[in-house]
């Protein structure tokens, strides 16, 4: 059987299969169905500085081969997650978890990645800089270069775990953004956030998502996901973490020949909660299919 | 929760919108009244959650409305298919203290859930009534199945159409019940709440994404914080409900 391990950011990781963030919350409903340690971590539920109770409903559309959400990063808030979620987890979860992150400010990013900073659960951070959902914060970070770099600078200067920048694929120039944020002294790169979208309901001649737009996520984005991946591997030289629309084994392996250390699975989660596992189960078949004894040998495979 | 294939037994057309599904298919996980399922459709991305309608050892009965192109398939789908359900999701209403006269309010195809509800409390010998709302005449549907477990039924059309001419808030047992349980359209809800000083419970009907309570799509304010309807609920407590969906 071929090996499945990779490293992320220095520590090594068993699989490279990963739940996104926003998918999976803080791992406990997924812990009833099946023994989550099997995963090589999770992205945990975005988290500010204080709880959010998100956007208005409807947050949730649907599109062929995908789904918009508009869910608007409601959480407990850092304080909560670390007396209340934190805790919970570490009974169900051993291996290191990533802590997603999002701020409105810049000074919000620090006091969230200082705060999780203290926490030994917490193997990375992952700055979350692309929520299309939010107004003012969030995507607005992603989107500018130069901002991408003073939150990379600030959060590094907060933290000592590494730190991953989450970028959004609404950009024109998605390696300026990733070469932005390597310069600033990130670890990695996690690409990509939904892409901005809407839909209208004909029947109210409304649109649908009482937040007007949302983000398309789901196997309608895998090849933007997948292009972009492939853009960003060229671009900087750190660790970049593929996600968008993956679904599949089959997937995974692109998405690692495009230059991923490891993955995120997203959307897959909501429309069948085993997804991970089940990919997981079946790499090992795919990979023995493709004549690949080992996935982190094949990183950026695919340019030659 | 668990998913499993069901197929297919048969489709009734009970109403030019609404058609009554039979399946057949392990229902092991489902254990309360009110608790929902989700459907997956070929061609569609998100599963559709559906109330129970009424459910037994290896059979599953939907109530399913025509609202888009994915319930209009789902109402034609060929007898014999099979489907991937998940079943056993969220709460459901709870039986106990439901005091001396409950009673069950349910509006147009929000009735759904209140049948296996209805056939429970029938069995355990509690002494309840039921009032159903509809539009009109050709809305009408059900109602011999809840004639057959409930002590006490009231039918209302708001055209006069067929049963009593007015709306479910008109029957006067709503000021006499010690518990309602009530599903239906949200101004039904609200006015339901509005007009009766008993406890109910109430279950919700929203759109979601996954169903099992993962991606906070159908997350509501209620009095003691956010919650998910597809997990905390869909069936909530009176008194939670802040009604700003």
């Amino acid at each position: 059987m071929g090996s499945l391990n990779t490293v992320l950011c220095g520590i090594p990781i068993d699989n490279p299969i990963i739940p996104a963030s926003g998918t999976f919350g803080y791992g406990y409903e997924f812990a009833e169905l099946y023994d989550i340690n099997c995963l090589g971590s999770f992205s945990f539920k975005g988290t500010t500085a204080s709880p959010r109770e998100g956007n208005p409903l409807p947050r949730i559309a649907e599109s062929a081969s995908g789904m918009l959400n508009s869910v608007g990063l409601q959480n407990p808030g850092v304080e909560s997650v670390i007396c209340d979620e934190l805790p919970k987890l570490r009974r169900v979860f051993r291996k290191p978890v990533i802590a997603n992150i999002c701020g409105f400010s810049i000074s919000e990013y620090v006091e969230v990645a200082e705060k999780l900073d203290q926490q030994d659960q917490v193997g990375w951070l992952e700055v979350n800089i692309s929520c299309p959902n939010v107004h003012g914060g969030g995507m607005s970070f992603g989107t500018d270069p130069k901002l991408a770099a003073e939150v990379t600078k600030a959060v590094k200067s907060a933290t000592r775990k590494p730190v991953i920048m989450k970028l959004s694929p609404n950009v024109s120039d998605i390696s300026a953004v990733a070469t932005a944020c390597e310069q600033a002294g990130a670890d990695g790169i996690s690409l990509i956030n939904t892409l901005m979208g809407m839909r209208i309901d004909p029947g109210i001649q409304r649109p649908i998502l009482a937040n007007i737009t949302g983000g398309l996520s789901g196997p309608a984005v895998f090849p933007i996901a997948l292009r972009m991946v492939w853009q960003v591997y060229q671009a900087v030289s750190i660790p970049v973490i593929g996600l968008g629309g993956i679904s599949t084994p089959e997937q995974v392996i692109e998405m690692m020949l495009a230059g991923a250390v490891a993955v995120e699975i997203g959307t897959a989660n909501l429309i069948d909660p085993y997804a991970c596992p089940k990919i997981l189960r079946a790499l090992p078949a795919v990979m023995d299919r493709y004549g690949i004894r080992s996935l982190k040998n094949i990183v950026g495979g695919a340019h030659g | 929760m668990k998913t499993g294939l069901f197929t297919l037994v048969s489709t009734e057309h009970l109403t030019p919108k609404v058609a009554l599904l039979h399946f057949s298919g392990n229902t092991d996980a489902i254990s309360v009244p009110g608790q929902f399922v989700t459907v997956s459709l070929p061609g569609f991305f998100l599963h559709r959650p559906f109330s129970v309608l009424d459910w037994g050892p290896g059979w599953l009965e939907l109530m399913v409305e025509q609202v888009g192109p994915g319930t209009a398939q789902l109402q034609r789908l060929a007898e014999g298919s099979t489907l991937e359900i998940t079943t056993g999701l969220g709460n459901g209403f709870s039986l106990k203290d439901s005091g001396k006269a409950p009673l069950l309010i349910g509006g147009g195809s929000g009735i759904a859930p209140l049948l296996g509800l209805a056939k429970r409390l029938f069995d355990s010998g509690a002494a309840f009534s039921t009032v159903l709302g509809f539009r009109s005449a050709e809305d009408v549907c059900c109602v011999e199945r809840f004639e057959s477990c409930s002590g006490s039924l009231k039918v209302y059309t708001e055209d006069g159409t067929a049963g009593q001419k007015g709306r479910v808030t008109d029957a006067k047992v709503l000021q006499r019940c010690s518990m309602f349980y009530a599903c239906g359209p949200k101004a039904m809800l609200q006015a339901v709440c509005q007009i009766t000083d008993a406890p109910g419970e109430l279950s919700l009907d929203v759109r979601m994404g996954c169903g099992f309570g993962a991606c906070m799509g159908c997350s509501i304010r209620t009095v003691s914080g956010m919650r998910r309807v597809c997990k905390d609920g869909p069936v909530f407590r009176k008194e939670d409900l802040l009604w700003e969906v």
